[in-house]
């Protein structure tokens, strides 16, 4: 049924710190990988060697200039996959059954013997989370790593999403957000965490950390370069080079 | 939204085909029995218009062979409902084209006919208003310029058949072109509402930044195209939009109405009622290409260079 349930116990998701992410990629590229060989169909590429290469991917890193009144832009780099919604308007859309959200976690995901790829729910998604298999033409989205993170013939530590594993930087978490005192909750408490569109009414579970203030120092003024290469001229000659240099000046 | 041929020409030929099952269910209450050749080509033309639109609706799916799994989510799926309520206006509407053939009034059948063919119309309508992602879809209006292209359309191939084989349409002409004046009432109100209506998502509600100042995109995510941009992130050019909005009101609207009404003070009307539906038809076309073609949906501010 692509009726949403009432209320899930636990909701699983991601906090993503856009104080930390460096837009290094790594998480779009182990998310490929992992989902390459897991659960579903492969996440497929078209013409991958060719001219116009296009490829599913379940998460992919943006980056955007942030620009404020006064003052210099900061860059932010923006991590986005599936943000697996309390009112995920993605499942009540779908005609067949085969978008649903579990009540016991909360995660969304595709059965893709039941998907006949028409597409609505990508539609439906406020934020390009969704994508279809340019060869399996079925619908493609993050599923959480639903096959690692309950998966006992991997080691313990492996048993969270392949991109929180992944990010060198420490900017993803995941955990239980319905849980107030899990590690995900206390650091949206403790930072701000924010939805994403909030105005669309989709509840999102995945929670996001804004930027830390910049250091309020304003950059001191810099001296006249000139200057400063003209002074380092005059105290570097010491020495007999000094001398003869300020001899010849006499002359 | 990526204006697709298949979806285009399936709500065009669907909304005309339940049109014409909807003026022959809502003839015989009335009393007018089509008969004969009305009764004939009335309803092949309704059974074939909207039968085509059907078919081509599924030649969009990456599985048309699972399309039947399409119907199992009434409860929750527009889209879903679609699917149902089509078969059942399309079953009452045999059981009613059988009934009369075999003499009856048809009046219970051809209302539920009539009113079955209507709300099929109104949930293919519905799988595009419920979009909160797309703004200009997301608009009461749309239910209803759906609902009076369907009935405009209907009246006016209806009209034409009645004149063909019935010697004359009466007042029909007179109705089908009140139909196709309110119809673009009601689409150029939806169109001043997609044009001006603020903004819901913006780059900045879609990343949550906004208090830092304003956001663009720097970087796209990957150098090549993807689905997103290939399906929703069509965009028309102004000048473009403009022609075709002219294009549409034109044929679909203004030239319709002329001949309907040249129709109906009995100035060769087997030809002006051709005429009306068939340029009504184009320009529902145009009007449908625009549709998606002007459509934008919210994941762009996420591709937003501006
Ligand atoms: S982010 Fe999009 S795909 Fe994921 S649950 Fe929300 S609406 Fe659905
Ligand atoms: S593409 Fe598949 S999962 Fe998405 S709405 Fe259609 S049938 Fe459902």
């Amino acid at each position: 049924m692509t009726s949403l349930p009432a209320s899930t116990a636990v909701k699983l998701g991601l906090v993503i710190d856009l104080d930390t992410c460096v837009g290094c990629h790594a998480c779009v590229i182990s998310c490929k990988e992992w989902n390459t060989g897991g659960y579903g169909s492969a996440l497929a590429d078209a013409d991958a060697y060719g001219d116009a290469p296009l490829g599913a991917f379940l998460n992919r890193v943006h980056t955007f200039e942030v620009k404020p009144e006064e003052g210099p832009a900061t860059v932010v780099h923006f991590p986005k996959s599936c943000l697996h919604c309390d009112d995920a308007p993605c499942v009540t859309v779908c005609p067949t059954g085969a978008s649903y959200k579990r009540a016991e976690d909360g995660i969304v995901l595709v059965n893709e013997d039941a998907c006949i790829g028409c597409g609505l729910c990508a539609w439906a998604c406020p934020y390009g989370a969704r994508e279809m298999d340019p060869v399996e033409k079925v619908m493609k989205k993050c599923t959480l790593c639903v096959d690692r993170i309950y998966n006992e013939n991997i080691v313990e530590e492996d048993r969270i999403p392949s991109c929180v594993r992944t990010c060198p930087a420490g900017a993803r978490h995941f955990g239980d957000l319905n849980d107030p005192a899990s590690a995900v909750s206390e650091l949206v408490a403790a930072r701000g965490g924010f939805d994403l569109m909030p105005e669309q009414g989709t509840g999102p579970v995945n929670k996001y950390l804004p930027p830390r203030p910049r250091t309020p120092e304003p950059v001191p003024d810099l001296p006249d370069l000139a200057d400063l290469a003209a002074d380092a001229r005059e105290t570097r000659a010491e020495g007999f080079f000094g001398w003869l240099d300020r001899a010849l000046e006499r002359l | 939204m990526h204006p697709a041929y298949s979806i285009i020409f399936f709500t065009v030929s669907s909304g005309a085909g339940f049109g014409v099952l909807a003026a022959l269910g809502l003839a015989a209450f009335l009393g007018l029995t089509p008969q004969g050749g009305l009764y004939w080509a009335g309803f092949v033309i309704g059974f074939g218009l909207s039968m085509a639109g059907l078919v081509s609706s599924t030649f969009h799916l990456g599985h048309p062979e699972r399309a039947w799994r399409a119907l199992s989510q009434w409860r929750s799926s527009w889209l879903s409902r679609e699917g149902v309520l089509a078969i059942v206006a399309l079953a009452l509407a045999g059981a009613f084209a059988l009934s009369l053939l075999m003499g009856g009034q048809g009046r219970l059948l051809g209302l539920l006919t009539a009113a079955f063919s209507l709300i099929t119309v109104y949930s293919t309508s519905m799988i595009y208003a419920q979009l909160k992602t797309v703004q200009r879809w997301c608009q009461p209006l749309t239910p209803v310029v759906f609902l009076c292209f369907s009935l405009a359309g209907g009246a006016l191939i209806y009209a034409f058949l009645a004149q063909v084989f019935a010697g004359g349409a009466g007042v029909l002409p007179t109705v089908a072109a009140l139909l196709v004046f309110l119809a673009w009432g009601a689409k150029l109100g939806w169109w001043r509402r997609g044009d001006t209506a603020p903004v819901l998502s913006t780059p900045e509600s879609a990343t949550g930044l906004g208090a830092m100042g304003k956001v663009r995109m720097l970087e796209a995510p990957h150098t090549g195209g993807n689905y997103l941009l290939k399906e929703m992130g069509y965009k028309i050019g102004r000048k473009h939009q403009a022609r075709l909005r002219q294009i549409a009101l034109m044929l679909g609207g203004i030239v319709p109405v002329f001949a309907t009404l040249f129709a109906s003070w009995g100035l060769w009307p087997g030809l002006f009622l051709l005429m009306a539906v068939l340029a009504f038809l184009g320009g529902l076309l145009a009007e449908r290409w625009l549709f998606f073609a002007e459509a934008e949906h919210s994941v762009m501010t996420y591709y937003t260079r501006t």
